[in-house]
């Protein structure tokens, strides 16, 4: 039997709402059962004591110390670079072979296995340059890492400002630099800052790079140098999920572990859409 | 053309000439800190190159590609047969793409067509949400929940095993869809689907016989790009499937892929050993497919664009 062009439609379209509807689930079911699960080991002393008796009691302090240096150093480094990066292929690199070769490389740095970042991380961090298994090896992994994210959402928030205030800027005699300063860079401003937020939450729950440039099991003190060894949330919700001694008793653990970083990383991103939510009703062009 | 000359000339002078040294160090700054992504990915792709290289003198490369059979910590006899791992990681990929497609094409539809604006803002906002979520928590519910929930609807040959990579990939494959499909779907103008609309077709026969065929090259790449990330998908897949090494092709068993193989082999691996190059060179060959999948998506986008 055929059905009617009219209930044809009406079929469709439900099995798409229906699909939004899943997706939207999975959201909640992901969340819901980390939260409920963590929610019952989750205090303030665990947050703030050190891990005790190899993780199955005490705290995750220094995971959480660490992942917030990793995210301090991948701040410092990939930010500067992405903003420059995008500054110049948005505001010099238009149309030129050249910012065709850096487009493509980024969108290419974009698309390679995490993993693969962590073998590069082993192979010059921790060998060639010798900085060891060390804090600082790890968060360089992440800045390169992280760059392309950095590049594109800035190039995007540069692009996005429209050519007539240029233009208005060099007609009043402004060279290229001042018209960049003092009239791109504030209006793009809010939109760089919101892919600031995404690429630092995007290396704060990475996992696999820090597998291979020097994420420790378990410390009972914080890194006292960039040289140090240290200890990173996701990594220790695998660690304690996989690896631990006893994996059905320290199940509370794991748990409440996951929703701190679920927490952290989920907390950055409302706050990068909601950010951007703001600057786009602020600013229609 | 002499007016095209003259303004080549003329951009030439600005360029290089009359800019004030303040300019000029900026410029280079720039143009500096912009070689980093080119120097990175170069770097990427040397030491690959450079970590695998002595593997092709200490293995034979032909049984690497052809070998079945993946068991590096062999005392005597290590083998490092590629096959297993690649099949594996095939088959999260694929099992991940089979799911996620027919879901996110369905999602990006209705973003792109049918939801009112005051739907939209929740769901958008959900979906970049679910694509921000690090993949060691997608891998521990995979680990923790996920595969009781399938233990007890399929009773699998091993708790953890390659059905349950796949769904999980698929929840994070979606978003990247959903995202790059409706910018294609939005990027259709609306007077195409206006002259359908009065040509007397319904919504759903404008959506299937213009505005999809009209943004297929998006949605292509779209789904290209989804599976490439999923390629690439380490924690995830390391914590859902189990990783045993075994060839076969049930997605109710256990599998290990490229990327898997090289998280865990790493922690065990002595530095400088046959094995520590072989993990560069499965890097290697995981690069070069990711490399390949990227391309394609961009490919077919360049290709097969329609310019309105």
């Amino acid at each position: 039997m055929m059905l009617s062009r009219k209930a044809t439609e009406v079929a469709v379209f439900s099995l798409f709402r229906g699909c939004a509807v899943l997706v939207v689930l999975a959201l909640l079911v992901l969340v819901g059962y980390i939260a409920t699960g963590g929610l019952e080991r989750l205090s303030i002393e665990f947050l703030t004591d050190m891990p005790r008796r190899a993780n199955t009691q005490g705290g995750i302090f220094p995971a959480i110390v660490g992942t917030f240096y990793l995210m301090l150093i991948v701040l410092s480094i990939s930010v500067p670079i992405g903003v420059m990066s995008a500054i110049y292929l948005v505001e010099y690199q238009q149309n030129s072979l050249m910012g065709r070769v850096f487009r493509l490389a980024v969108y290419n740095l974009a698309g390679v296995p995490s993993i693969v970042y962590g073998l590069l991380g082993l192979g010059i961090f921790v060998a060639y340059l010798g900085l060891g298994f060390s804090l600082i090896s790890a968060g360089l992994t992440l800045s390169i890492m992280t760059l392309p994210l950095m590049i594109s959402s800035a190039r995007e928030a540069i692009a996005a400002v429209p050519s007539t205030v240029r233009e208005a800027s060099y007609a009043l005699g402004a060279t290229k630099w001042q018209t960049i300063w003092h009239h791109v860079l504030p209006y793009a401003l809010p939109g760089i800052f919101t892919g600031i937020i995404l690429s630092v939450s995007r290396a704060a729950g990475e996992t696999a790079p820090l597998m291979l440039t020097g994420v420790a099991m378990s410390l009972q003190r914080l890194p006292d140098s960039f040289f140090d060894s240290f200890m990173a949330l996701p990594y220790h919700v695998f660690y304690m999920a996989t690896q631990s001694s006893n994996l059905l008793a320290t199940r509370p653990i794991q748990y409440a572990t996951a929703l701190v970083l679920l927490l952290l990383v989920l907390g950055m991103n409302l706050f990068a859409i909601v950010l951007r939510k703001r600057y786009r009703d602020k600013y229609r062009w | 053309m002499a007016l095209k000359l003259r303004k080549e000339k003329g951009r030439r002078l600005r360029k290089n000439k009359h800019l004030p040294p303040r300019e000029k160090a900026i410029q280079l700054a720039l143009n500096i800190a912009t070689w980093t992504s080119i120097v990175a990915l170069a770097a990427v792709f040397g030491e690959l190159m450079l970590g695998a290289l002595p593997a092709f003198s200490s293995i034979n490369i032909i049984d690497f590609f052809t070998g079945t059979v993946w068991n590096p910590s062999h005392p005597m006899y290590p083998l490092y047969g590629v096959v297993p791992l690649f099949v594996g990681t095939m088959m999260v990929s694929f099992g991940a793409a089979l799911i996620a497609i027919p879901i996110g094409l369905g999602c990006s539809i209705w973003l792109a067509e049918l939801a009112s604006p005051r739907v939209k803002a929740v769901f958008k906002p959900a979906v970049e949400i679910l694509a921000g979520i690090p993949s060691v928590i997608f891998g521990f519910f995979a680990l923790v929940i996920l595969s009781e929930w399938i233990s007890v609807v399929f009773d699998p040959v091993t708790k953890l095993n390659a059905l349950n990579g796949a769904i999980m990939l698929a929840v994070m494959m979606i978003p990247i869809m959903v995202t790059v499909a409706e910018d294609a779907m939005n990027a259709v103008p609306r007077n195409l689907r206006e002259a359908s609309l009065a040509l007397g077709a319904t919504r759903w026969e404008t959506i299937r016989h213009v505005v999809v065929p009209a943004s297929l090259s998006g949605v292509v790449a779209a789904i290209v790009l989804a599976f490439g990330r999923a390629v690439g998908e380490t924690m995830t897949v390391l914590m859902a499937t189990g990783n045993a090494t075994l060839l076969h092709f049930d997605f109710l068993r256990s599998v290990q892929t490229m990327t898997a193989a090289i998280a865990i082999d790493f922690g065990e691996v002595e530095f400088g050993s046959d094995h520590y190059h072989v993990l560069f060179l499965v890097g290697l060959v995981l690069f070069v497919m990711t490399f390949i999948i990227n391309f394609l998506a961009d490919w077919v986008i360049r290709r097969y664009r329609e310019e309105y």
